[in-house]
């Protein structure tokens, strides 16, 4: 099928300093009836090839609003981009007229939703749906696009899944169906994958395993990967890097080890204290106090100061900037510092 | 039921934000936040909202007219269509003048003053037959949704026999059988009822069944709540709103079915005024002369389009979902 | 799925029994005799009467009589003899094609124009053609078939003739093929396009909100693929089952538009059997309409298992 003018493989070069993909000072509101929502306020940061970036929130905190402007499924209306840069490969996505917009998404950029019963049609057969990929981006016909679906569901290792091809999705369990869809999201080998919450809706042991397959087929095809999660506990054996955000924006930003060695920003730092772990049996489970901001009535100054143990009187009235710590590092406090050290006043 | 419609999520995050799903802050949501939980700011809410509906305000006016009509239909017209002096049967047919705005009949009578007094008995029927089914067929559906098991499969079965027969067709059976009775216009009305309570049954009793599983019934009866409580205090209020509004559409129907049966000659009968009865007459010479039968047509469909209006708008209010 | 249908048959049979029994029971109440009516203004020989009311069992008591009608219904297909002596089956036979013939071009409207409003007004949700097209559906749902039935019989059967010459639109009678059904097709399907063109946009418009239509742009289809093979497969599920049921409610409630367009049907038909008392007619022809009404239901829960697949009958 057609490829568009940005295809240029890494293998190539080409690239420069540009990296994959790149979020850039993006804005995204909702108009509703109650008034403006800004979900996304200034939101920047960037994937390289092989590489794997957790971005880490609670739900309201703008992460996934980001990955579906990032694949451009948002419904605009209500949502709209007032501001801001997605480049992919060095071309923003936001300029690209619609139909080549619609080459990239599902073939070049794709997306695994957290709710695979949901997110797969229930009235079409999971062979049916995979193979949609080969029939429509790469012209095939209906038997050699069922193959390569078989292909596929072996590779996300479905067992039998030659029997399996015509079942339905409600036909399957949790964990083959997230299969399913991961199959689907890489059947074209994107450059880039995001997982909006792949995990949270199986088991715990299922959950594993989905992290492991996910792992592995990053090694084998080198594409860039987004996991999107609220769970510090699935991104620390997979993630290279880790942005947090809280109310639109990032607050914190940085390598996976730095992160979980000492935070540079209080709700990163409640975030790991509000994780159970054995060696502190016994203890009560630390909670960050307070409720998510309202978007339509955010805080002034920092929005997370009405909850954090370290405000002072400038963090009412200032917006903290992205202070630069170290190399990749950045943390949205102006007391950074303190929080480093480690000591609540 | 016992959240306010408006509740959506505090946190757009995802697509779920639309229009629809996004919390709504009109002016007056500090006073409405105060009853929350209760069924009663449904209500409220409903309230509030049908106030601010155009076609709410539009049809609750012209339902108001209609009932002034239907009452005092002296206040409309000078002319007494009951008394048949009026009627001169050498001006049959006659075009609209002065006098008889909407012209005269095929017996000479006058259109207007019949249209006018034709609201009564639609009006009657309408909203008796809409009482009946709605008590009957809501507190079966009630006590078949309550209690369950035998009660609610022996009613359940009936009502789907009433479901199988036409209801055009059986009323007219059961008018055409009775009518000799003596029973007047309550026959067309008992006719209407038998065969259309099940439709409020059905939604009753599906209201009920969704209500019953929520968690304050379920806590009102761990806490020996009698069945009697269970079923007016708890179930009733969480499950009327559909049945009201079902019922408001309802009654547009029942007018037309009126007018059907009338028109079909087992409905009001002569020289009882009926729309329906109207059009029956000026039928025959509908293609030279057709003002005699437009006029009580077009008195009709306003009639019915005034339910059918207030009955979307109540619904739109009270489940913004659906819209 | 055999085992499915059996069930549902038998399930059927209290609703066909209690359905025909409340008709029978109704008619058995109609006032006058009918061997009198027979016989018009003729002297009769009273021994003659008393042969007939045997022979109709006229002496017996109601559910023996009922027992009499429906076993010859159910064993033999019988559906009894009219006074006069033709069999009912026959005398109903041209009246239930005339009858079918109007529902099946008033379903066949319903659902063209339904759905393609209903689609279109979805489209365009909260623009000025939707509030258009909703506007009109509470419209069509507030004439009644008596109003807008004698409204385009003048309009378009005889205003266009004179207009245009020529008579598109027949305003009475079945003798011109499927071009007599139109206009009174219309007019007896004019609630049920109302009804289904809000299903069809409501239908659609929840379709559109569900994450498997964001999974399907997110697999880089077109808009039109989106909408037109993910969307549409998943909102029309529940225009089926309005549009089976709607068959038997548009038989059943086609006496009226019968009448305006002179059509003779089966609503005519019981018009006429309930003044001359025909029992036989007037219940075999509710009980025909209950099997229709039976059967409608029963194909359209088996269509359901073809359209939706999470859907099994055991």
């Amino acid at each position: 099928m057609s490829k568009t003018s940005l295809r240029t493989s890494p293998a190539e070069g080409g690239l420069g300093d540009e990296p994959l993909l790149a979020v850039e000072d993006l804005h995204v509101e909702f108009v509703t009836r109650a008034g403006i929502v800004r979900a996304v306020n200034g939101v920047s940061y960037s994937l390289n090839p092989g590489e794997t970036l957790a971005v880490l929130g609670e739900s309201g905190s703008g992460k996934s609003v980001t990955a579906q402007a990032i694949m451009g499924i948002l419904d605009m209306p209500p949502a709209r981009i007032p501001k801001g840069e997605i480049r992919f490969r060095g071309t923003d996505l936001l300029k690209l007229s619609d139909e080549a917009r619609t080459q990239v998404r599902g073939q070049r950029i794709s997306m695994i939703f957290q709710d695979a019963l949901s997110a797969l049609n229930p009235v079409f057969t999971v062979g049916w749906q995979i193979s949609e990929m080969f029939r429509v981006h790469r012209g095939m016909n209906k038997r050699d696009a069922m193959a390569k679906a078989v292909e596929l569901m072996d590779r996300v290792r479905i067992p039998a899944a030659k029997q399996r091809v015509n079942d339905y999705p409600h036909q399957f369990s949790g964990g083959m169906r997230q299969r399913i869809m991961i199959a689907m999201s890489i059947a074209l080998d994107p450059e880039v994958l995001i997982a909006d919450e792949p995990t949270t809706a199986l088991d715990v042991t299922v959950q594993a395993q989905i992290m492991e397959l996910l792992a592995e087929l990053q090694r084998e095809s080198n594409m860039g990967l987004i996991l999107i999660t609220h769970d510090l506990g699935v991104v620390a054996d997979v993630a290279d890097k880790i942005a947090v955000m809280y109310a639109g924006r990032i607050v914190e930003n940085a390598p996976v080890y730095d992160i979980y060695r000492a935070p540079a920003h209080p709700y990163t730092k409640g975030l790991l204290e509000s994780i159970p772990r054995v060696d502190q049996k016994g203890q009560e489970l630390y909670a960050i106090k307070g409720l998510p901001p309202n978007l339509l009535d955010m805080p002034t100054g920092c929005a997370f100061h009405p909850r954090c143990p370290y405000r002072q009187d400038n963090c009412v009235t200032d917006a903290p900037p992205l202070y630069g710590i170290s190399g990749a590092r950045n943390s949205a406090c102006h007391y950074w510092r303190e929080v480093l050290d480690g000591d609540p006043r | 039921m016992s959240d306010t419609p408006q509740a959506g999520p505090a946190g757009p995050d995802t697509q779920t934000l639309t229009p629809e799903t996004a919390p709504v802050a009109p002016p007056s949501r500090g006073r409405r936040r105060k009853k929350e939980g209760k069924p009663a700011s449904l209500w409220t809410d409903a309230w509030h909202d049908l106030r601010r509906r155009p076609m709410f305000i539009f049809s609750l006016v012209l339902i108001a007219i209609l009932l002034i009509m239907s009452f005092w239909p002296s206040l409309f017209t000078s002319i007494n269509p009951l008394d048949a002096r009026t009627c001169d049967l050498s001006t049959a047919r006659q075009g609209p003048s002065a006098g008889h705005l909407f012209g005269r009949d095929n017996l000479g009578c006058d259109v207007y003053a019949r249209t006018i007094y034709g609201a009564g008995n639609s009006i009657l029927i309408g909203v008796s037959t809409t009482i009946i089914t709605a008590v009957v067929g809501g507190l079966l559906g009630l006590i078949a949704g309550t209690r369950g098991g035998l009660t609610d499969t022996v009613s359940s079965r009936v009502t789907e026999v009433f479901f199988a027969i036409p209801q055009i067709l059986g009323a007219l059976l059961i008018t055409a059988t009775f009518r000799d009775k003596g029973l007047g216009i309550w026959i067309v009305v008992i006719a209407l009822s038998v065969l259309a309570w099940p439709m409020t049954f059905r939604i009753m009793r599906a209201a009920v069944i969704t209500a019953r599983s929520q968690d304050f019934v379920i806590a009102a009866r761990a806490l020996g709540a009698s069945q009697s409580r269970i079923m007016f205090g708890h179930l009733l209020p969480n499950a009327i709103a559909p049945v009201i509004v079902v019922s408001t559409i309802n009654l547009g129907g029942f007018i037309a079915a009126e007018a059907a049966l009338s028109f079909l000659g087992v409905g009001v009968q002569s020289p009882d005024i009926s729309w329906g009865l109207m059009i029956a007459d000026a039928r025959s010479r509908f293609l030279e002369a057709p003002l005699p039968l437009v006029f009580p047509a077009v008195f009709l469909s306003i009639t019915v389009l005034a339910f059918i209006m207030m009955g979307d708008a109540v619904r739109d209010a009270l489940d913004p979902k659906l819209r | 799925m055999g085992r499915y249908i059996i069930r549902r048959l038998i399930q059927a049979v209290p609703v066909l029994l209690g359905a025909t029994l409340f008709i029978f029971a109704i008619v058995f109440a109609l006032p006058g005799d009918p061997i009198a009516a027979l016989a018009g203004e003729k002297r009769q020989d009273p021994n003659i009467v008393a042969i007939i009311r045997d022979q109709y069992h006229l002496n017996d008591p109601l559910l023996l009589q009922y027992w009499y009608y429906i076993s010859g219904i159910i064993f033999r297909g019988d559906f009894g003899k009219t006074f006069a002596g033709v069999p009912v089956t026959q005398l109903l036979a041209g009246k239930l094609q005339v009858t079918l013939n109007l529902a099946l071009v008033a379903l066949v409207l319903e659902a063209v124009i339904g759905v393609v409003l209903g689609l279109w007004a979805a489209l365009r949700r909260g623009r000025a053609t939707d509030t258009a097209i909703l506007a009109s559906t509470l419209l069509l749902i507030s004439i009644p078939t008596l109003v807008s039935g004698f409204v385009l019989q003048l309009w378009l059967g005889v205003w266009l003739k004179q207009v245009t010459g020529t008579e598109i639109f027949p305003i009475a009678g079945t003798t011109q093929g499927i071009k007599s059904y139109l206009l009174p097709g219309f007019v007896l399907a004019g609630v049920s396009i109302a009804y289904l063109t809000r299903l069809t946009r409501t239908s659609l418009v929840e379709t559109l909100r569900s994450d498997y239509i964001r999974t399907a742009t997110a697999k880089g289809l077109s808009r039109r693929r989106v909408i037109g093979r993910h969307g549409l497969r998943n909102a029309l599920i529940p225009l089926v089952t309005y549009l089976g049921a709607d068959l038997g409610n548009l038989m059943g409630g086609a006496v009226i538009t019968e009448t305006i367009f002179n059509l003779p049907g089966i609503g005519n038909q019981l018009y006429q059997g309930v003044y001359l008392r025909e029992q036989p007619i007037v219940v075999g022809i509710v009980t025909i309409l209950v099997l229709v009404y039976i059967v409608a239901n029963l194909v359209v829960d088996l269509m359901y298992a073809v359209l939706d697949p999470r859907i099994r009958y055991e």
